[in-house]
């Protein structure tokens, strides 16, 4: 599995990275894999605000639909409109290019307290 | 997010027949085919779907697989296909009366699409017939294959033979446009002067095969009948010789399967068809045959001459995709109606449903909803197939 070496991760499998003030978040590597060809992607609203492992999207498989998690509170200030003409983006370059909201984060302590990429790669190797 | 995928089809996999091999638990009672092996080596995705270890894509991916498929040529492992023989004296008026559609003008050779019905007009299942001699060949859906082979025996007169003879057979299908070019060159007899819809015995690449211009993906091509322990040699050979022959081919998982068939209008039996829906609302009173006498006609002239309670609809979806069991609305937010399948649809590009309706609602160009994740997206009624299949042109 590819991994990130300058993101953070949170067990259910949202990476983030951050981008100057704002926080970059998307999927891992070892999701995209798992959940095969993407075919969508729900968005929240930019400017909504979410706190820290809410719901923020959907992502849309082939064959199943799975929750989005917040890696961190903040307010949505983008979203990759890119990928509803080709969810394939998130297949190909999960970390680049399949990019999936950009939030100013509300607390941003609470970047410490996710998995550092090894970390992240040790358990989601383990499953 | 949560990867824990579901299996391919849960529900139906919950139908496990029993193993072909003696198992100590519940948990091992999943069999296998004779490619198992090879999809795992391939690194194929593989769950469980209708008691049997199928594989779901390939790393090629789902939306790749099904392009290839039209496109090209696709391999199609189907061995949990079921295939039940009937014969003997007045085997023709038996299967006549059990199935709905007119058999008994078929040829030997021919090979047509019939339900199987209950009394009530539930489709107990959907089938293929061909016609062979002195004999009646019937390929029946993996999940109900026990179900129909006691039906049949149950119903049998003295004298008709009716035996199930699916672990014995093996089934491949072979589909897309450069299908019948493959199989033609692996095989020596005339596959490409082969109608649509008819079968012939023959040897392909050694292997002794009954091959059916048939199948289920809305493109050309042939299902293919063989002994199960040339499984491996016959699909290598295949793939071997389109390689060869500068033919792109590839194997295709049942996420493809059934992506293709979707697309193609064809009905998958526990979605569009089900022992709950009668063949009048799914729209197969084609595949009935009311001047002839077979189990379940009474319910279908009855239905046919009250009129459907709710028709089966296309559903063109924005924003969302629709999946099986997702509420459809009117435009008022009334409910109206349920999904029985839905799916990205990598051909036409389009995220649609198979929906059942209430017929004032089912005209083409008709505004709906689809409540996806809570909230209602737009949908509107649209022709079906999405598709249209490559012989049907």
């Amino acid at each position: 599995m590819k991994i990130d070496a300058a993101a953070r991760y949170r067990s259910s499998h949202e990476w983030a990275r951050k981008e100057g003030s704002l926080i970059v978040t998307g999927i891992s590597d070892h999701a995209q894999e798992s959940l095969g060809d993407i075919v969508f992607v729900e968005f929240p609203e930019v400017g909504k605000t979410l706190k820290q492992g809410e719901t923020f999207g959907v992502i849309e498989s082939v064959k199943a639909a799975s929750d989005l998690y917040m890696p961190m509170g903040g307010k949505i200030a983008a979203v990759n409109e890119a990928l509803g003409g080709d969810p394939s983006a998130v297949n190909k370059d999960c970390y680049g290019a399949g990019w999936l909201i950009k939030f100013e984060p509300t607390n941003p302590s609470e970047w410490d307290g996710l998995l550092s990429a090894g970390d992240y790669e040790k358990e989601a190797a383990a499953h | 997010m949560s990867l824990r995928l579901p299996g391919f089809d849960a529900r139906i996999a919950l139908s496990a027949a029993s193993p072909r091999r003696p198992s100590r638990s519940k948990e091992d009672t999943l069999k296998s085919t004779a490619l198992h092996d090879w999809h795992a080596a391939r690194g194929a995705k593989m769950a469980p779907f209708a008691g049997y270890e199928m594989p779901i894509t390939y790393p090629t991916g789902a939306v790749e697989e099904h392009l290839i498929t039209r496109r090209s040529v696709g391999l199609f492992d189907i061995d949990h296909m079921g295939q039940i023989e009937v014969s003997g004296p007045g085997a023709d008026d038996f299967v006549s009366r059990m199935v709905s559609a007119r058999v008994l003008d078929m040829k030997d050779g021919d090979a047509r699409y019939s339900l199987l019905l209950a009394e009530d007009g539930g489709v107990t299942d959907d089938l293929f017939i061909y016609r062979l001699p002195g004999r009646w060949w019937i390929v029946v859906n993996a999940s109900n294959r026990e179900t129909d082979y006691a039906w049949f025996r149950k119903n049998a007169p003295a004298g008709v033979k009716v035996e199930d003879l699916s672990d014995d057979t093996y089934m491949i299908a072979v589909q897309g446009p450069r299908a019948i070019e493959l199989l033609g060159a692996a095989a020596d007899f005339d596959v490409p002067g082969m109608t649509r819809f008819t079968s012939a015995k023959g040897s392909l690449l050694g292997v002794p095969c009954l091959v059916g211009r048939t199948g289920y993906t809305g493109e050309d091509g042939a299902e293919l009948f063989f002994p199960a322990r040339d499984a491996v040699k016959l699909w290598d050979g295949l793939l071997a010789l389109a390689a060869k022959k500068g033919i792109e081919a590839a194997p295709i998982g049942l996420a493809a399967r059934d992506s293709l068939r979707f697309e193609a209008g064809m009905p998958l039996h526990g979605h569009e068809i089900s022992p709950s829906i009668n063949p009048v609302e799914a729209g197969f009173k084609w595949a009935c045959d009311l001047e002839k006498d077979f189990v379940g006609k009474k319910a279908v002239t009855d239905l046919a001459e009250k009129g459907p309670a709710r028709k089966l609809v296309g559903l063109d979806v924005t924003g969302g995709v629709p999946r099986e069991g997702y509420e459809v609305q009117a435009t008022d937010g009334r409910t109206v109606g349920l999904c029985a399948a839905g799916m990205f649809c990598p051909t036409v590009k389009k995220y649609a449903a198979n929906a059942f309706v209430p017929p004032e609602l089912s005209k083409v160009g008709t505004p709906l909803k689809v409540v996806i994740h809570g909230k209602p997206k737009d949908a509107v009624v649209v022709k079906r197939p999405l598709y249209v299949p490559a012989y049907r042109r």
